[in-house]
């Protein structure tokens, strides 16, 4: 994108394409980043990290290096020591781990040895979503490259694939799931850094946060946390989709304007139409309306300020087709049908939302049905091991609370005011489809029993 | 001890902890079985890595991609999320359903293809996003539908 006036860093060298043969990545600088690092201590490299202010690019962008401090030295607990990357990438609208991988498998591999020796682990787990196949192949491949150049030294890599479950984006379910049992979150205490994979310490990093400690250590992190703004240092890959005219995964600098994002480097929405709203960080954060947009930038700090959340920097760009109780049906039906049920208000919770939008939506809610929207969503707020429910809930509070008038339209007018027109009409979640089967079942079943 | 038995013993090694085996093991035994776990799966898996089939079960039930009925030879899932719903997934649902003449979450009686629903495939801005077995097709559209069931027919 020429109108970008940052350097590239996660993608530096590529072109806009693919650096997937080992030499052609060494010709770009590869591994340059690992030297410098095997001439650290594991106590440099964290500075450096620290230095960089590179904050966790899963979501809840808490500091990496920090998280790699709190692992306990060898000598303090004289177990093995894990580094677990989170390349179970979820969350709906986001789709840039997927396209590192597929780009820059080195960069990514490299930093996942630098990371282990920062926290002085000899054992690496990439935990790869199950859906994401070519992105498994492309990092077998790279693996097996760097393994013939001995590049891994006494490091040993695992890819694990995953099987199909949200939670198992969430670090503890993720844990469980790599032990080999259902992916349902821990509680917590005990952390990770102290007891984690196999009880042992852990650190989860996510693959972009891993990605980009790469190109830290070539830059030094004085350098790169010149990149961005305050508090958001560096570049991000932003995931813009929705009804926009150019989707696609961009590499901005933190700070950037989310209008200019949409309008700029997005081409605006798609077909001349109005902007009605964005989701700025993944289907779990809170909803900004199109003169929301105007103003925030896309940094932590400026996303908090809104009231919302940077998240996954997944922003998904809606046009003013979208009926929002049909929004908010759909997200609730994706976080009804990956709850783990093991809290029981996340996983009665989460159900509950979605019959109650469907019956506003059908036209036959009152307004008693949208403070019981309101109240359930409290009831899963905080009260879960995870905040998979609570997504749900302050997801879905945010469409009620901006788009109020369009929910009270549909008690009022007792029908659906987009009259069929939506952009979301008639769309089947995996969940309307489990419950038609399970309808079928059960008259079947009843009337064996009969018989 | 049968080929995939053996094969199970080398995902084993890669893990401090047989357990962890688990996953993989059932997935590769799917693979073998032509995309879904009969209870022969179930119990080779099991006797592989010292557990019980009731545990093997407890896994596989828990995650989306291991399938307990049969499924089609080509199991086509379109994503219906968000992003990919917003850019017309219900039109491209719509016309797989008319093409292979089933709705979506069954399979054709001729045993050659599947059609599911699914959550986000994680293809945001490449809408709409279609799994045929597990390969993604980016950027499909309703007026696509009839020529790439064609080519999976004539497979």
């Amino acid at each position: 994108m020429s109108e970008l006036a940052t350097p590239e860093v996660i993608f530096a060298g590529t072109n806009g394409g693919a650096l997937t043969d080992i030499a052609d990545y060494e010709a770009v600088g590869g591994f340059t980043a690992l030297k410098r690092a095997q001439a650290m201590t594991p106590d440099e490299l964290i500075e450096e990290l620290n230095a960089s202010g590179l904050r966790g690019r899963g979501g809840a962008f808490f500091p990496t290096g920090r998280k790699w401090s709190f692992v306990p030295k060898p000598d303090q607990i004289a177990k093995p020591h894990y580094l677990v990357i989170n390349a179970d990438e979820s969350e709906p609208g986001t789709f840039k781990d997927r396209e590192i991988m597929l780009r820059v498998p080195f960069r990514f591999l490299e930093g996942c040895v630098i990371a282990a020796r920062g926290i002085e682990s000899k054992h690496v787990f990439i935990y790869i979503r199950g859906e994401y196949e070519r992105e498994f192949e492309v990092l077998r491949d790279a693996l097996e490259q760097m393994r013939a150049k001995k590049l891994l030294g006494d490091v040993t890599i695992v890819l694990h694939r995953g099987a199909g479950a949200y939670i198992c984006g969430e670090e503890t379910a993720l844990l469980e799931s790599l032990e080999g049992r259902r992916g349902q979150p821990r509680t917590k205490p005990p952390f990770p850094a102290i007891a984690g994979l196999y009880a042992s310490p852990t650190a989860v990093n996510n693959v972009e946060s891993i990605t980009t400690v790469t190109p830290i250590l070539e830059l030094g992190g004085a350098e790169y946390a010149k990149l961005g703004v305050a508090n958001s240092t560096g570049t991000r890959v932003f995931s813009l989709s929705g009804n926009v005219e150019r989707p696609g995964n961009y590499e901005l600098p933190h700070g950037y304007p989310l209008r200019d994002l949409i309008n700029v480097v997005g081409g605006g929405i798609a077909g001349g139409r109005k902007l009605k709203a964005v989701i700025p960080g993944g289907s779990s954060t809170p909803i900004l309306t199109a003169a929301e947009v105007e103003s925030v930038t896309l940094d932590f700090d400026s996303m908090t300020a809104a009231g919302t959340a940077i998240g996954s920097a997944a922003v998904i760009a809606l046009d003013d087709r979208v009926c929002m109780v049909q929004l908010a049906i759909r997200v609730s039906q994706f976080y009804e049908h990956e709850s783990c049920g093991k809290c029981t208000p996340c996983r009665v919770g989460t159900r509950w939302l979605t019959q109650i939008l469907k019956k506003l939506e059908a036209g036959r809610g009152d307004h008693a049905d949208l403070d019981l929207l309101l109240d359930v969503g409290g009831r899963i707020n905080g009260t879960c091991l995870c905040p998979l429910g609570d997504s749900d809930a302050i997801a879905v509070a945010s469409y009620v609370s901006k788009f109020r008038d369009e929910f009270l339209d549909h008690i009022e007018q007792g029908a659906c005011p987009h009259n069929g027109g939506s952009s979301l009409e008639g769309i089947q979640a995996p969940t309307d489809i489990h419950a038609a089967h399970l309808h079928h079942a059960n008259i079947e079943r009843r009337f064996e029993v009969i018989a | 001890m049968s080929t995939l038995q053996t094969e199970i013993q080398e995902i084993r090694s890669r893990y401090p902890d047989p357990l962890s085996a688990v996953m993989p093991a059932l997935q590769l035994a799917q693979e073998r079985a032509g995309g879904w776990l009969p209870e022969a799966a179930f119990r080779e898996v099991a006797e592989a890595l010292d557990l019980t089939p009731a545990y093997c079960l407890s896994i596989a039930s828990f995650y989306d991609m291991f399938h307990l009925e049969p499924v089609g030879t080509n199991n086509i899932e379109v994503c219906t999320n968000v992003s990919c719903a917003v850019c017309g997934a219900k039109d491209v649902v719509d016309a797989f359903e008319k093409e292979l003449g089933i709705h979506a979450g069954d399979t054709t009686e001729d045993g050659k293809f599947s059609l599911r629903a699914v959550e986000c495939l994680g293809g945001c801005g490449w809408a709409t996003v279609v799994a045929v077995n597990n390969r993604h097709r980016l950027h499909v559209q309703a007026a696509d539908v009839p020529g790439i069931v064609q080519e999976l027919r004539s497979e």
